[in-house]
C-alpha cells in the first residue's frame, strides 16, 4: 500500500457492492495466535478522582500486565478530557464484594429505623437554626 | 466498565442440605425469574451478578460485543486519512476521534466481559471473521469529504441509536453508553464542520462534499437495522428494556434532523422522497436497498476483506508488545517476591 495512494480505494468500483466476491475467509485456524494459549492480562478496576477534595469514584475497568501499565492505560482510557487529577487501579480479584443474593438480609438492619434521619423529628419544625 | 464479576463473600454459610438439589435449582430459577420480572416492570437495572434469563444474557452479549467490534473496526476508514488530513489541526482532531473509537471499543468489551465472555475470545472471533460488526464500516472512505460525511451522518446515526441505550436495562451497558454518548457529540460536530467548510469553498470542494453525502446517506440510514416488520429480535429487546425505540422510529427521527441540518450545509440529501407525513407526524424516506445491506452484513461488501485483514495484521504486529509487557510484569513480580523473602 503506497503511502501516498488512498488505501481506502477498494478493488471494485467505488461504493458498489461486490456481490460476486468470495465470502471473507475465516482466519487461519493454525495461526500461532489462536492455537497457543495466550497469557491473559489480569483485570483492574479503575477509580478516578475528578478534582481535589472529592473521592475517587469507580470509572471502569481494563486489562494490564502490571500496576504501572494499568495506571498508564487508565490515564489514556478514562482521562482523555481532563476527567481526573488522580487515579487508583486495583486488581479486580482483590476486591471483596457483598453477596448480591443476600441483599435483603445483609442490608435489613437500618430498615424501620427512621429515627436515624433528621426528617424523623418534626416537632422542631419552624424553629430556627435547628 | 463495571464492577466486573467480583468475588463476593457469601453472607451466610450454606444452610443444612435440605431437599434434593434439583428442587433447589428449580426454586432458585423461579425466584430469579420473579426478581428479574420485577426489575423489568419497575424499569430498574440488572447488574452482572444478578440472575438473568439465558436468552437475555445471550442477546446482550451479542449486541454489546458487536457494538465493541464496530468501534474497533470503525477506526480504520478514518485512521487511513490521518496522514492525509489537510492541516495540522484536522490531523490532531482526527487522531483524537480515532483514539475515542478505540476507547469506546474498550468500554464495551469491559461491559461484555461482565456477562462471562473473555475478551480474548471476542478478539479471536472478530479476527476469525466469526463475529459481526456494523455494516457501515465496510464502505470505503474515498475523499477527505468522507471524513465530514462519516462524522455528520454515520456518527449522527450512531448517536441517535445510542442515546436511548444509555437507559438500557443492563447496568454496565448503560454506563458504557453514557460515557460514549458524551464523547460522541464532538465527532458529529467536527464532521459537520468539515462539510460546511468544503461547502463554502470552491465549486470543486462543494461538489466533493455533496458526493460524499450522496454516498453515505443510504448506508447511514441502514445503520438503524432492517425495517420493523423484518426485525425479529426487536420485540424481545424492547420487552427487556434494552431497546427503547424501534428501528423505523429511530430512522425516521434521524431523517428529520438531517433535513434541517443539510440546509445549513447548503447541500442536499440524495433522496427525492423525503417528506413529513402530516398524518403519522413522522418523517419518511425513499426505499433502501436491503439486499445490499444483507450482502454487506454477510461479508460481501466493498471493504469487508480489507477491514478484517487489517485488524488481523494489527493484532499480529502487536503480539510482541503484549508478550514483552507480560514477561516484564512476571519478572518484576518475581524480583519483588525474592526481595520480600530476603527481608
Amino acid at each position: 500500500m503506497s503511502p501516498h495512494g488512498n488505501p481506502e480505494v477498494p478493488a471494485s468500483s467505488a461504493g458498489a457492492v461486490e456481490s460476486t466476491a468470495a465470502k471473507v475467509p475465516a482466519g487461519p485456524e493454525t495461526s500461532s495466535e489462536s492455537s497457543a494459549p495466550r497469557s491473559v492480562w489480569p483485570l483492574w478496576e479503575v477509580f478516578v478522582r475528578s478534582s481535589r477534595g472529592l473521592s475517587h469514584v469507580h470509572a471502569g475497568s481494563l486489562h494490564a500486565p502490571d500496576a504501572a501499565m494499568a495506571l498508564r492505560n487508565a490515564r489514556d482510557l478514562y482521562t482523555r478530557r481532563n476527567e481526573g487529577v488522580s487515579i487508583w487501579v486495583v486488581p479486580a480479584d482483590a476486591i471483596a464484594a457483598s453477596d448480591p443474593d443476600a441483599k435483603g438480609s445483609f442490608f435489613e438492619s437500618p430498615q424501620g429505623k427512621d429515627y436515624r434521619h433528621a426528617t424523623y423529628y418534626t416537632k422542631s419544625e419552624g424553629v430556627k437554626h435547628l | 466498565m463495571a464492577s466486573q464479576n467480583l468475588q463476593s463473600v457469601p453472607d451466610q454459610p450454606a444452610g443444612p442440605g435440605a431437599g434434593d438439589a434439583q428442587d433447589q435449582t428449580a426454586q432458585l430459577e423461579a425466584e430469579g425469574q420473579a426478581y428479574f420480572d420485577r426489575v423489568m416492570a419497575e424499569d430498574s437495572r440488572i447488574e452482572p451478578k444478578d440472575w438473568m434469563p439465558a436468552a437475555y444474557r445471550k442477546t446482550l452479549l451479542r449486541q454489546i460485543s458487536q457494538h465493541a467490534h464496530s468501534e474497533i473496526i470503525g477506526m480504520q476508514p478514518e485512521a487511513n486519512w490521518i496522514s492525509r488530513a489537510p492541516s495540522l489541526k484536522r490531523k490532531a482532531i482526527l487522531m483524537a476521534k480515532v483514539q475515542d473509537e478505540a476507547g469506546h471499543g474498550l468500554y464495551l468489551y469491559s461491559a461484555a466481559e461482565t456477562l462471562g465472555q473473555s475478551r480474548d475470545k471476542m478478539m479471536d472471533d472478530l479476527i476469525a471473521g466469526k463475529a459481526r460488526y456494523s455494516s457501515i464500516f465496510n464502505y470505503p472512505a474515498l475523499t477527505w469529504a468522507d471524513m465530514g460525511a462519516i462524522g455528520w451522518l454515520v456518527d449522527g446515526a450512531a448517536i441517535c441509536n445510542q442515546v436511548p441505550l444509555c437507559r438500557a436495562s443492563y447496568g454496565p451497558y448503560g454506563r458504557a453508553m453514557v460515557r460514549i454518548c458524551k464523547e460522541e457529540s464532538f465527532h458529529q460536530r467536527q464532521g459537520f464542520e468539515i462539510l460546511l467548510e468544503l461547502s463554502n469553498g470552491t465549486p470543486a470542494q462543494k461538489q466533493m462534499a455533496q458526493d460524499a453525502v450522496n454516498r453515505w446517506y443510504a448506508p447511514a440510514l441502514m445503520m438503524f437495522g432492517p425495517p420493523d416488520d423484518d426485525s425479529p429480535n426487536s420485540k424481545q429487546s424492547m420487552a427487556w428494556n434494552i431497546k427503547r425505540f424501534s428501528n423505523d422510529e429511530l430512522r425516521s427521527r434521524f431523517v428529520g434532523m438531517m433535513v434541517e441540518q443539510v440546509r445549513v450545509l447548503g447541500l442536499t440529501l440524495p433522496d427525492s422522497e423525503v417528506r413529513f407525513n402530516e398524518e403519522t407526524k413522522k418523517w419518511e424516506h425513499g426505499p433502501l436497498d436491503w439486499e445490499e445491506f444483507k450482502e454487506v452484513l454477510a461479508g460481501r461488501g466493498p471493504c469487508n476483506a480489507q477491514r478484517l485483514e487489517r485488524r488481523r495484521e494489527a493484532h499480529d504486529d502487536g503480539a510482541w508488545v503484549r508478550e514483552a509487557a507480560a514477561a516484564y510484569a512476571a519478572k518484576q513480580a518475581r524480583k519483588h517476591a525474592e526481595k520480600e523473602f530476603a527481608a
